[in-house]
């Protein structure tokens, strides 16, 4: 390219739209994420997943390839709720490796190198700053999770016929509501931490951490009070209650703590849980995101 | 009568009990505004809250007529902004970087990329604008701040404290870049510092803060030519002839010594009508000054008064 205007000049040309500006921050973030090699071979290993899936489905409706590969037909999953609950249970365990390994970097760099000040002095808001940073998340993880999901399901539907798609259309909308719930309970929680802790390999640990010891102390509370409130306190659970009902249709799974039964927690909990979650992370963002440093 | 650039109107930041300012008001319609006052006298504060950083406590302020709050996004679009610390984004070249903040600005990617380049040439980081900005010395890193601060071609440009950390071959870079872009005519300019040459170099209008308030608001080419005028001279030995002719010439004149003499020449003297009346007086003149510094006097008169009021 030609660089031959070495003088201040003004800009006269067109300006792109504002939801076009939002797009810039994950673009610009997605070229330094694949720079590594090893990440972008792990994105690659998302797919293994969602691929495998896709043969089980065009095996079981296709009897010469069966008879072929001498795979008995009952042998194979049946392509129904459960097979994609569980396909969302893996796909959402790599949407959350992701979210390690891409997460703590998003904020932390601009606040540690006071980029805040750049960003917001342009027609940008704080708003637009943290849904920009988040959409990094989000894209990643909808690739993962809810599209190949979709894709699987646009799948068996062609394969199955109409009448499958209309008598399961719980599972289209179960795999898109609960796959975004699991990206927005992610993304803000590391967005959240990103903005707190200003080492990487900190913030990726205490990522791990919170579910890991947010599930520990849930399951103290469960035994020693033999309640099934413990579980307010683990992520997973709390989740995976949302999933089941999304998926079953609000069949209860019976559960047990020290041989007393004390079932699952009500959906109406986890949703609140959840949504107070995410209010917490939205506030801690809310505190950090700001143009200037306050001293006190 | 240029159009006001930014009005304030009783503008008040307050953080907890702190006033950081207090009650400004006046409209500047400069193309070049020196922000200039100690340090902790409220520049940065002002300059965050025209950008919309700071909501006002009370009172408002406007830039091109536009409310710093209501149209905080149009404004944005209209100014560029070099901040006082590094600012960087970590992990990217200067030019992806300065791309990029153009993107923002809402400029396509493709000219993002064309005017980030020119932009590079223009502030004399055409030849590292492949290096990741974190590799830079502190003059480049100022540099690039410039950078950013100028692809989108704003109409106010804010550079706080722009010479900060730069040695004098760099300072002096800097502030030629400043005095280059600002008489293009295309930009206004408010400069933050509490160098006085900076202000005095590149400002055509000086706002002096003190303690959050406004102590002086002044034009400092008017000032210039108002010194112009002032010589302080001494002579050897005295010279009522000499005083004589002055007085011919229309010098208001005091004496401050046997042989030293304050003058205030009129309109249209030259300085060299007062060396012939030297010699036509058979006066050696020993010394002959303008009054300088007019910058610093005025800082200081600022600074030393009661209220910083002149």
């Amino acid at each position: 390219m030609a660089v031959y205007k070495h003088r201040y000049r003004r800009y006269d040309g067109e300006r792109t739209a504002h939801w076009q500006r939002l797009l810039v921050v994950p673009r610009y973030a997605y070229r330094k994420v694949f720079d590594s090699r090893f990440f972008t071979l792990f994105f690659f290993v998302c797919f293994l997943v969602p691929l495998g899936a896709a043969l089980l489905i065009y095996l079981r409706h296709n009897l010469s390839a069966l008879t072929l590969l001498r795979i008995p037909e009952d042998a194979l999953f049946a392509v129904d709720a459960t097979f994609f609950e569980y396909l969302l249970r893996i796909q959402a365990s790599f949407a959350f490796l992701l979210t390690i390994f891409v997460g703590p970097g998003l904020v932390s760099p601009d606040l540690t190198n006071n980029a805040l000040p750049l960003y917001l002095s342009r027609p940008f808001s704080k708003t637009d700053y943290v849904l920009g940073k988040m959409s990094v998340l989000m894209i990643l993880q909808s690739c993962v999770t809810w599209i190949p999901l979709i894709l699987l399901f646009l799948f068996q539907g062609n394969l199955a016929g109409t009448q499958w798609v209309s008598e399961n259309p719980r599972i289209l909308v179960a795999c898109l509501v609960g796959s975004w719930v699991w990206i927005l309970v992610l993304s803000l929680l590391a967005m959240a931490i990103s903005a707190w802790v200003r080492w990487k390999a900190i913030a990726g640990a205490l990522l791990f951490g919170i579910f890991m010891v947010g599930a520990g102390f849930g399951e103290v509370v469960k035994q020693i009070f033999v309640t099934r409130w413990g579980d307010l306190f683990n992520l997973q659970r709390l989740v995976k209650v949302i999933w089941d009902w999304l998926f079953s249709g609000g069949q209860a799974q019976a559960t047990y703590v020290r041989g007393v039964e004390v079932g699952q927690l009500p959906i109406w909990s986890a949703w609140l849980a959840l949504a107070v979650f995410c209010g917490l992370c939205l506030l801690l963002l809310a505190r950090k995101i700001r143009a200037y440093e306050v001293v006190r | 009568m240029n159009s006001p650039v930014i009005e304030l109107d009783n503008l008040t930041i307050r953080f907890g009990s702190l006033e950081a300012i207090k009650q400004l008001n006046g409209s500047f319609s400069g193309r070049s505004i020196g922000l200039l006052g100690p340090n902790g006298a409220g520049k940065t504060t002002l300059i965050h809250a025209l950008l919309g950083f700071h909501p006002p406590s009370s009172g408002t302020a406007r830039i091109f007529g536009k409310d710093v709050l209501r149209d905080a996004k149009e404004i944005r679009s209209l100014v560029g902004y070099m901040p006082e610390n590094d600012s960087y984004i970590a992990g990217m070249t200067a030019v992806r970087f300065v791309a990029m903040m153009a993107e923002l600005t809402g400029i396509p990617a493709s000219a993002a990329l064309e005017r980030a380049h020119e932009a590079l040439f223009y502030v004399g980081l055409g030849e590292a604008r492949y290096r990741k900005v974190e590799t830079f010395s502190q003059g480049m890193k100022q540099l690039v701040k410039l950078a950013q601060a100028i692809v989108h071609g704003p109409v106010l440009l804010f550079l706080d404290e722009p010479t900060n950390g730069l040695d004098p071959p760099a300072r002096e870079r800097m502030l030629r870049l400043i005095r280059e872009i600002t008489s293009a005519r295309e930009v206004h300019l408010i400069l933050s510092s509490h160098l006085l040459r900076d202000v005095d170099d590149c400002c055509e209008e000086v706002i002096i803060l003190k303690q959050g308030e406004l102590a002086v608001y002044c034009n400092l080419e008017e000032e210039r030519r108002a010194n112009r005028k002032f010589v302080e001279l001494e002579t050897r030995g005295e010279s009522p002839a000499f005083i004589e002719l002055v007085d011919q010439l229309g010098c208001e004149w005091a004496q401050s010594g046997p042989t030293r003499f304050k003058m205030v020449l009129p309109e249209g003297l030259s300085i060299s009508q007062l060396f012939y009346a030297a010699a036509r007086a058979d006066v050696q003149l020993r010394k002959l000054t303008y009054k300088r510094d007019s910058l610093e006097d005025i800082f200081l008169k600022a600074m030393g008064t009661e209220n910083g009021r002149l």
